[in-house]
């Protein structure tokens, strides 16, 4: 243990899950080359997946991985929120709901039993929400995972004293950049690429598929910072254009960031119509 | 941890330990002591539900793979596996060739990742005696950082045919959205190479460790195929007498919710069985590459392994198995004509079974005529090890109970880790109590 108070100048770090598959985690430990180097510049003092040593709080920097599903959990963020000093939610459960915040169209009770036989011992709040609507978050990474190239890049500038700043311009950006073919238009998919926030560097049209949107909506296309994308435009797109029907339109915006306000008003919009 | 409450009049110990760590998955452990003999063993699984088999229904089907994905962050390509062959089965499609072979080569990295994060970062501390890797390198920083670079070159094969590591995105049902040129494999090789070098010095090392006797009586199960170890392909059989095809799981294999857990328990004609390397090694060890097999001769490790904790030695068998065959499926490698094949869409019921890291993992699913899923169904591996770890703690319990709570919860800890358990299939929350009565 005194190895370790000598250690105590350095920042603690902590990591903390709620509902998720755990994924944003292990690109933590997917950082290999730079894991044993964050190990150092920072004191890991709780991170349950990677070590049993667990340190109590306060930490100086937390990420938070998973969404808010259950009375506890609810509670337990706000008590997490005491004891940090910054708070990063990783990740699109964490960020914005998660996949399984699809329960918020459903009734939940049903959900219960198509998947339990004895849907009463299941303990389980309707609806699946992100960190933000709980307690205040001081910054957020996007993705379904998260890129880990954004995590270190955060932590760094944190480290440094400065406040990180992340592109928050459309998957079709970067696409650009990378010199893909546009599957859109070469290949007639339903790409989300237009209105998904860049990050992941468009590996979904580099591998010859449609952007499906894991790093949530895109902002300031067309008039700035925190400004929705046009989510409606795409939309008519995918419908005249691309012959989507509107159960298949909405079904695209109705994805892993469907609980975010612009694409959950653009799926409404198609679930009239269906 | 080891925090002791006494409830005076009953004469019963609680004692809870906060956070059994290095394990994926969320849930605790109630251990129930009376007269000094174990009554209950009890593994709760506090993950919340995520009710992917619910929100499935009235998904189209070639959404399933991108969604099943995120059951798991370290087991997706698994979870992309199992459903693509149960829909495939319901379009009667059967994807052969070099698309077959890319999928076994991006299951093979899924496995190289998996095991090695559990091998060195997960397991190894408990028998260096460490709270983690991290710390372990300190001490170790070589063979921390061995673990790593095999652990990144299972990455690089997914990152390579997947787009990324964590849920890629061109595993499709037919095929996939992209394949490789030759030469894009070509650029794997020398790094799998030192890898596989790396994965033989890992059984050597593992070989050595100081294991506890203990040999449970296993009933184990895994896929087995007659040419190959298995991944995507083979019978389900069973080492107490059982070989069926995966459309007969349900028959055999029935799912049971008990009050205390989140995720139901699998038992197999009524009772509990073993999934994972272990049983998958048991079984089909005659099928390894001549390398594998070689390694195990040298150290003189008698198959088939019965003891838990052995586990290690099997994972570490099964990345030197999966890196030599990235190499073969590499060297032999022409690209497909189409990256998939083409689909008719047709409505039935499709099942499959895969071997995931941790185990077989079952999927079904009912399409309609529209390609729409009216009905989904998945068993996880961890939920099928769950009624196993309960018996063996049940089992190993006895020879740690004089020692204080505290050590004897660390050696449950131990116990629960060698299965790897994915819970939500992830998390790592186990709150392990153990109640005695009569002290």
């Amino acid at each position: 243990m005194s190895t370790r108070d000598a250690e105590n100048t350095r920042p603690k770090l902590a990591v903390f899950k709620f509902a998720s598959c755990d994924g944003c985690q292990l690109s933590v430990l997917n950082l290999e080359d730079d894991l044993l180097a964050l190990g150092q510049a920072l004191d890991i003092a709780y991170f349950p997946e990677a070590s049993s040593h667990m340190n109590p709080g306060p930490y100086d920097l937390a990420l938070v991985e998973g969404s808010i599903t259950t009375e506890e959990d609810a509670h337990r963020i706000r008590s997490v929120r005491e004891q940090v000093k910054v708070l990063i939610t990783i990740g699109a459960c964490a960020t914005a709901g998660g996949i399984q915040a699809l329960r918020n169209w459903a009734d939940l009770e049903s959900f219960k039993q198509a998947v339990y036989p004895s849907p009463q011992y299941i303990q389980s709040l309707q609806t699946s929400t992100p960190i933000s609507e709980h307690v205040p978050v001081d910054f957020e990474l996007w993705g379904c995972p998260i890129d880990k190239g954004q995590l270190l890049r955060v932590i760094t500038d944190l480290l440094a004293g400065v406040r990180p700043h992340l592109q928050a311009e459309s998957v079709c950006l970067e696409c650009k950049r990378r010199g893909n073919v546009c599957v859109m238009v070469a290949k007639g998919l339903a790409c989300l690429g237009p209105v998904t926030r860049a990050g992941c560097g468009a590996i979904c049209p580099g591998m010859g598929r449609d952007c499906y949107g894991c790093f949530g909506p895109s902002e300031g296309a067309r008039k700035g910072p925190g400004v929705p994308p046009n989510t409606a435009s795409l939309a008519s797109c995918f419908h005249n254009e691309l012959q989507l029907i509107p159960v298949d339109v909405m079904r695209r915006f109705r994805g892993i960031n469907g609980y975010t306000s612009s694409f959950k008003e653009e799926s409404a919009r198609w679930d009239k119509k269906t | 941890m080891g925090q002791t409450k006494s409830e005076g009049e009953k004469k019963t110990r609680t004692i809870a330990v906060g956070t059994i760590a290095r394990v994926e998955g969320e849930g605790a452990l109630r251990v129930t002591v009376k007269d000094g003999g174990v009554q209950d063993v009890e593994l709760k699984i506090f993950e919340p539900p995520r009710f992917f088999e619910a929100f499935l229904q009235g998904r189209h089907y070639d959404e399933v793979p991108d969604i099943v994905a995120r059951i798991c962050g370290i087991c997706p390509v698994a979870y992309q596996m199992s459903a693509v062959h149960a829909i495939e089965q319901i379009f009667g499609l059967r994807v052969d060739g070099a698309l077959r072979d890319l999928r076994r080569l991006i299951y093979c990295g899924e496995w190289i990742e998996s095991h090695a994060l559990h091998v060195y970062m997960l397991q190894a501390p408990d028998f260096l005696g460490y709270e983690s890797g991290i710390a372990m390198a300190k001490d170790h920083g070589a063979l921390v950082a061995r673990g790593l670079r095999i652990k990144k070159a299972g990455n690089a094969i997914m990152t390579l045919l997947g787009g990324r590591s964590v849920h890629p995105v061109s595993v499709k049902v037919g095929g996939f959205s992209r394949v490789p040129f030759r030469r894009d494999l070509e650029r794997l090789r020398d790094e799998l190479l030192w890898a596989r070098d790396a994965a033989v010095e890992t059984v050597r090392w593992v070989a050595g460790f100081d294991y506890p006797d203990f040999s449970p009586d296993y009933n184990y199960v895994a896929l087995a195929h007659p040419d190959e170890y298995p991944f995507n392909e083979g019978d389900v059989v069973a080492s107490g007498g059982l070989q069926i095809s995966a459309d007969e799981f349900e028959r055999h294999f029935t799912e049971h919710q008990v009050s205390y857990s989140n995720a139901l328990h699998c038992t197999l004609h009524g009772s509990p069985y073993l999934v994972g390397p272990l049983a998958r090694l048991n079984l089909n060890h005659e099928r390894l590459t001549p390398l594998a097999k070689q390694v195990l001769a040298d150290r003189r490790i008698p198959l088939p392994l019965r003891n838990p904790f052995h586990g290690i030695i099997a994972r570490s068998v099964e990345i030197l198995f999966a890196l030599e065959e990235s190499l073969h499926l590499i060297e032999r490698y022409e690209p497909p004509p189409a990256s998939a094949s083409p689909i008719v869409v047709r409505p039935g019921v499709g099942m499959a079974c895969t071997e995931a890291p941790r185990g077989i993992l079952y999927h079904r699913y009912e399409v309609d005529a529209d390609g729409v899923i009216r009905k989904a169904k998945i068993v996880p591996p961890t939920s099928q090890n769950q009624g196993r770890i309960e018996q063996d703690l049940r089992l190993f319990l006895p020879r740690v109970l004089d020692r204080s709570d505290k050590e004897a919860s660390l050696a449950c800890e131990r116990v629960i880790r060698c299965y790897d358990p994915c819970i939500s299939c992830a998390t790592h929350f186990l709150n392990l109590e153990i109640e005695r009565e009569g002290v």
